[in-house]
């Protein structure tokens, strides 16, 4: 690990419980980088995470972190941004844990648009706890609790984040690391919910039951899939069947849940009729 | 220069099969090493694409 990174690990706690090939660690890098280049305030940023593979990531960064219950990162990242307005959230959460178990959590905090930012590591499984599938299993995969096909279609985390009101929402891969590094940096960057889904690859569960071969051809397979917002915009919708699109997808203003409190706490406090 | 950290590499292979150049290969105890210097043009992906930060490519200046 190169020496400018360091500040951001607990080296001690290297190398990381990740199977070998594991996306994880390249969206942790990722996230180390963005916070090197941004050369970030350590004592004024927290991590907190849910529970499953993705979620072991704040016990190997040198932050504020809390490891939290199971779908509940976003609920206790809201707590602790309502107390310290002033630092920088950062969540990490796993699919089932932002869109099962927390999908609930996910949809209001994207309509209060706090300031947090979200990533989203959709390695389309539930790693940890053998393979089951997740809501974004894609419709027809194979997993240790649909062994004939998933039946169930899978959410659109995008589409699902904009309906319920984020302002920012990007979609990578580990393949694009470069890409991901700048869109977490946008996303730190911007006021209000920011949501990142990062596709990323678990050979052990997801790709040996579905034969997608090693970690580096599911990062081939990423690679093929993926289309800018763009090339989407001109292909046939039989074309972008089994395609995704990558980049910064939505960006708007809206008043943030912190500030708005603070001015109502203030307006409240310092009312004419004192 | 690509220096790999030999205990924290653990085999995985992305190196080495995403090696534009394929400038890395296995060793015979499954793990990464820089293998063909000469073939290297030091892009810096292997670094960036390693899991474990194993990887550590320096770009050498013209001197």
């Amino acid at each position: 690990m190169r020496d400018e990174l360091k500040p951001y690990f607990r080296e001690n706690r290297l190398p990381h419980i990740w199977c070998p090939g594991c996306g994880h660690g390249i969206i942790m890098g990722a996230l180390a980088r963005a916070m090197a280049k941004m050369d970030i305030d350590k004592k004024n940023t927290a991590v907190i995470s849910g529970i499953g593979c993705s979620s072991r990531a704040t016990g190997y960064l040198d932050f504020d972190t809390l490891h939290t219950a199971h779908g509940r990162a976003l609920a206790f990242a809201t707590g602790y941004k309502m107390v310290k307005p002033e630092s920088k959230v950062i969540v990490l959460t796993g699919d089932g844990d932002c869109t099962a178990i927390g999908g609930n959590h996910l949809i209001h905090v994207a309509r209060r648009n706090i300031d947090l930012t979200t990533i989203v590591f959709n390695n389309n499984i539930y790693g940890m706890t053998g393979g089951q599938y997740s809501p974004l299993t894609p419709n027809g995969s194979k997993a240790t609790t649909s062994p004939y096909g998933n039946l169930e279609r899978n959410f659109d985390l995008v589409q699902l984040a904009k309906g319920a009101g984020a302002t920012f929402i990007a979609r990578s891969t580990v393949y694009h690391v470069n890409q991901l590094t700048d869109l977490i940096i946008k996303g730190i960057n911007h006021k209000g919910f920011s949501l990142i889904e990062v596709v990323t690859q678990c050979p052990t569960n997801y790709g040996r039951k579905n034969k997608m071969g090693s970690p580096a051809q599911m990062m081939l397979w990423q690679k093929e899939h993926a289309v800018t917002k763009a090339q989407a915009d001109k292909m046939t919708a039989e074309e972008l069947k089994d395609k995704f699109i990558v980049g910064l997808l939505h960006q708007e203003e809206a008043p943030e849940y912190t500030e708005q409190y603070a001015k109502m706490v203030a307006n409240l406090m310092g009312g004419d009729d004192k | 220069m690509v220096i790999i950290d030999q205990k924290l590499c653990k085999g995985c292979g992305i190196c080495v099969s995403l090696c534009p150049k394929q400038a890395l290969a296995l060793n015979e105890v499954n793990k990464s090493y820089y293998a063909h210097p000469d073939v290297c043009i030091h892009c810096g992906m292997c670094e960036l694409w390693c899991p474990d930060y194993a990887i550590i490519v320096e770009r050498e200046s013209k001197e």
